[in-house]
């Protein structure tokens, strides 16, 4: 089982479900977290613990000067300009190379070949008895999310119940967390940036087959928009978590809500079991 | 000699082009005869590393000096490692006005 928590819009509190339903799931059961958003990776904050670092790579050309006779078939062929192919050799602009390996395809002298080059890194540890938490850290500088999360997720290809915490928004990061998930939770508050964002990041979902149900957070009650559209798009609320401070205190000292407030529990458990249900699982 | 003004359009009375690797249209002036020649860029709508690869179409035009507002890092570096003298422009009239000031020498060269 796959559970991915998104939003659309930021700070909604994507990581505190998920934060919380990892943590309620390991009283009972084996599970992993991964911290998807790799630009401000912060699950590590709530489940402090030592962790194995290992680095992602991602392959970027170097071209033999002594080979290339400079016929500009790869500069032609690079669609985002990674490459300039000057009389006497070839500008390279690894900020700009996706990494697609084309260059070295067509290259009629075989004269490009790729090398790694770091992008970031994955972080294991086991914070709890029965919880994994894997992160992916994107290094400061660098333009691609998704060789990081692609990473993160490959680390536990193998594990059975998965929780992925996402990024915030709807572009490619975001695609990738989603990415061959049995299920989503979106989560959104009740604001009409929330409502906005969401109707986007429903959009997304819809699009990668994956089924999503969806938390209100921080509900001040007055959440009739995104109620009547998530009614008129056929989704379920499977949770709503009120607006308190009581809540935000727990959250901004970086405890558990699980944790203090046991009783939140059964509230979490019932939100496994309606993800399992949106999956078609027992 | 030959050099490259960013322009909004394809004849000499256009508005010069502040952007580089955006620019609707190059044109490509032998500051000697005066004839010109205007190709489109066909890279001005892409969604990235437009610099560089309007910069490739410019060093195959063999030009000695770019006229533009602003030129990018990546491209920047491109037209430098060729040979190409960058001038800046941005006093926001036409392609004309620009090779005017350029032929009086009283535009700033920026690299």
């Amino acid at each position: 089982m796959k559970i991915a928590v998104a939003s659309g819009k930021g700070g909604t509190g994507k990581t505190m479900v998920a934060a919380n339903l990892a943590f309620t799931l390991s009283q009972t059961c084996q599970v992993t977290l991964v911290d998807c958003d790799v630009e401000e990776p912060n699950l590590h904050l709530f489940f402090p613990a030592p962790a194995t670092a290992t680095d992602v790579t991602v392959p970027v050309p170097v071209v033999d000067e002594k080979i290339c006779d400079h016929c500009g078939a790869c500069g032609e062929f690079c669609q985002y300009g990674a490459l300039t192919v000057l009389r006497d050799r070839v500008l390279f602009f690894p900020e700009l190379c996706h990494s697609c390996g084309g260059c070295t395809l067509v290259c009629p002298k075989i004269a490009i070949h790729e090398v790694p080059k770091r992008v970031g890194i994955v972080t294991c540890a086991i914070p709890l008895p029965r919880l994994n938490l894997v992160s992916g850290y994107l290094d400061a500088g660098s333009p691609f999310a998704v060789p990081v999360i692609k990473a993160a997720k490959t680390a536990t290809v193998r594990d059975s119940l998965v929780i992925y915490d996402s990024s915030p928004g709807t572009s490619c990061p975001v695609i990738e967390t989603l990415d061959g998930c049995d299920a989503c939770i979106l989560v959104t508050e009740s604001t009409p940036f929330g409502l906005h964002d969401l109707q986007l990041a429903v959009d997304v979902a819809d699009r990668l087959g994956v089924p999503a149900g969806i938390v209100i957070n921080r509900s001040d009650g007055k959440d009739q928009a995104t109620l009547d559209f998530c009614t008129n798009h056929g989704l379920d609320v499977i949770m709503t978590i009120p607006f308190e401070r009581g809540i935000a205190a727990i959250q901004s000292r970086g405890d558990l809500l699980c944790r203090v407030r046991p009783e939140w529990q059964k509230a979490f458990s019932a939100l496994y079991g309606k993800c399992c249900a949106l999956a078609g699982v027992d | 000699m030959k050099i490259c003004i960013t322009s909004q359009g394809s004849t000499l009375d256009s508005q010069a082009e502040e952007r580089f690797g955006r620019a609707p249209f190059f044109i490509i002036v032998d500051t000697e005869t005066g004839s010109f020649e205007a190709l489109e860029n066909q890279f001005a709508g892409g969604s990235g590393g437009v610099g560089p690869k309007a910069a490739q179409l410019i060093i195959a035009q063999d030009v000695k000096g770019m006229v533009s507002g602003m030129i990018g890092g990546n491209a920047r570096e491109a037209l430098l490692a060729a040979g190409v003298h960058l001038y800046a422009y941005r006093a926001g009239g036409t392609v004309r006005d620009a090779l005017d000031r350029f032929n009086k020498n009283t535009l700033e060269r920026v690299a």
